[in-house]
């Protein structure tokens, strides 16, 4: 299922990347609500995942031996969703129902609706301990399957992350990867204003966990950490990914009323314009 | 000797043993080890409570399958989580109040909204835990975890039930809630008798009142019902230990051959089973119910007795309240 990394992945992945970004945008202008910043930010770490380091085979979502990605920023649904429809779980005009009534495809995800998702989130702080129980549990299997689980930055004011932190070193869970999107931006305005949440690499550090500290938009170093990681024995990784809320869209970056707001028709189409999509 | 007469033996001190009072969170201990035996994809996660849980036998046999998160309920809820989907059969255990208040936002989105196959098995419910006061005294647990949907809600009359709930509900997937306690209590179920998911036990259908009970109240309403034949009122009792999914069709039966359905739980008569109980027959066939529970108050420290004193969970409060209603 892997294959060999070349400099052309690299650039595969970064299409990849931004095919991600386009469905993302299309499905939150349909819906006309949602997570657009948080979506945009992710979406290199999530294309690196799914279209280049996870073991998984989407016409076999419940294949033992798969890889596990878990969204514990269960707001950014839209990049899961397109990684998910762009992977082949699904087929990608599912993605124009986001949000509406009888759709698979929730406001936040949902395992028992949508096959794909590992578990439902949306209630923050959770995925981590989830994410550890899994990792448990393919070690008492004797799986080599690994685990991935994508945290916000703002999540980690949530203390249950904090108790997560402390079993998963506990339990030496090296089959962990969690990565924390560090756009730097939560609903109410930056993290270093609403609760401050640096040193993040020194407190991980400090909780046990092996710490790589990359450029969460730079798909290389993005590529490289996962291969580093899978590489760590007796402890779990953290990637904290330096990102940027909104990235892709020039006139989204930065900006904190992005975290719940869906783009405009008039939006989109300059969005799409910047992303070179003209499809 | 042979075979045969070790057997033998075995089975009377196993009767034997089993009708003294026992605390059902030992019964748990025991049944957890048995399963530990045959099945292997069996699981146990504590909080830093397993000696008072009674885990600790579990842990101490199959090391490799027990959890200790440490003092964190909400880990501990999304751990087990994290078990059951890799297809293992996770039990979690810790005091009720914590399990149940401390995780509720875990158990509600990750363990029910995914329906996860997650046993939540809680020790220490209700003001029996004593002295500990009432920091330690869940009364709530029972509303708490009856709101949510696809959850299930058991809660074992004796030890003898315990185990057998125990071993029933590893087999049945979805989230489950047991709730134990930490006092002996007396063995009032018959050796006859079977656990069903959702089927409450009657121990006889009375004609002037019936008496729904879960717990440990079982036995007070077993008593109660002794005294009352004695002033002339015949007095029915059934052990609801499944609270949701609620046995309708028993409750209906034994409203409709009386005047008087009086309701017993160790737990706040708001939203435990007094509350399910009332919400079912108000609806489906109005009557008369009496609520015996804590009402609307905390625990305190004290011993188990004088506490069931203190808020009238006793077999005499429940024969005062039947002659009062029934005297109206």
């Amino acid at each position: 299922m892997k294959r060999a990394r070349t400099s052309r992945d690299i650039v595969f992945l970064k299409k990849k990347a931004r095919d991600l970004r386009v469905e993302i945008l299309k499905m939150l202008t349909e819906a006309g609500s949602g997570h657009t910043g948080g979506s945009l930010s992710a979406a290199d770490i999530v294309a690196a995942l799914y279209f280049y380091k996870m073991r998984h085979k989407p016409r076999d979502p419940k294949w033992r031996e798969r890889d596990r990605f878990i969204l514990s920023k269960g707001h950014a649904a839209p990049v899961l969703y397109a990684a998910l429809a762009l992977s082949g779980y699904f087929e990608k005009p599912l993605l124009s129902t986001l949000r509406k009534l009888g759709s698979p495809l929730q406001g936040h995800p949902c395992s028992k609706k949508l096959q794909g998702v590992e578990i439902s989130t949306g209630s923050l702080g959770q995925g981590l301990s989830i994410a550890n129980g899994i990792a448990m549990g393919l070690k008492l299997d004797r799986l080599p399957s690994r685990v991935y689980c994508l945290i916000g930055d703002g999540e980690i004011q949530e203390g249950q992350i904090w108790e997560a932190a402390m079993t998963a070193s506990h339990y030496r869970l090296d089959n962990l990867c969690a990565i924390i999107d560090n756009n730097g931006l939560q609903i109410d305005g930056h993290c270093s204003d609403v609760m401050a949440i640096e040193p993040i690499v020194e407190k991980w550090e400090a909780f046990g966990w092996y710490v790589i500290d990359i450029d969460g938009h730079d798909m290389e170093a993005i590529v490289d950490a996962f291969d580093e990681a899978e590489s760590v024995t007796g402890r779990p990784t953290m990637v904290v990914a330096r990102t940027v809320k909104g990235k892709g869209v020039s006139f989204f970056e930065g900006k904190v009323e992005y975290h719940g707001l869906a783009p405009t028709q008039e939006e989109l189409s300059s969005a799409l314009k910047e992303l070179g999509h003209y499809g | 000797m042979g075979k045969a007469g070790k057997k033998k033996r075995s089975i009377e001190k196993q009767f034997s043993a089993e009708k003294k009072p026992a605390a059902t969170r030992n019964a748990y201990g025991e049944a957890l080890l048995e399963l530990g035996k045959s099945k292997k994809d069996v699981v146990v996660l504590d909080a830093d409570l397993s000696g008072s849980t009674k885990t600790g036998k579990f842990a101490k046999a199959f090391p490799d399958r027990f959890y200790n998160v440490g003092v964190s309920e909400q880990d501990l809820i999304g751990t087990a989580s994290g078990l059951a989907l890799t297809g293992k059969r996770p039990f979690a255990s810790t005091f009720a109040v914590f399990e149940t208040g401390r995780a509720w936002e875990q158990i509600r989105q990750t363990v029910c909204y995914s329906h996860l196959n997650v046993k939540l098995v809680a020790t220490h419910s209700g003001i029996t835990v004593g002295e500990d006061g009432a920091s330690h005294q869940s009364i709530e647990d029972v509303a708490l975890m009856r709101v949510l949907p696809n959850m299930v809600v058991v809660v074992p009359a004796d030890a003898h039930e315990t185990k057998q709930v125990i071993h029933t509900l590893s087999d049945y997937y979805g989230p489950v809630y047991v709730r134990l306690g930490r006092a002996n209590v007396p063995i009032v179920m018959p050796d006859t008798y079977v656990f069903k998911l959702g089927r409450a036990y009657p121990f006889h259908i009375g004609k002037d009142v019936n008496i729904i009970a879960m717990g440990i109240m079982v036995s007070a309403a077993l008593e109660a019902a002794g005294i009352l034949k004695r002033y002339g009122i015949e007095t029915g009792v059934i052990n609801m230990s499944t609270v949701k999914p609620l046995d309708t069709r028993t409750l209906l039966k034994a409203a409709k051959s009386c005047r008087l359905i009086v309701t017993a739980e160790e737990h706040s008569i708001i939203g435990g089973l007094g509350s399910a109980v009332a919400e079912y027959l108000s609806e489906t066939f109005p009557i008369s119910i009496k609520r015996i529970g804590i009402r609307d108050n905390f625990g305190c420290s004290g011993t188990p007795d004088g506490l069931l004193n203190l808020h009238g969970l006793t077999a005499q409060n429940i024969v005062k309240t039947i002659k009062n209603a029934l005297r109206h």
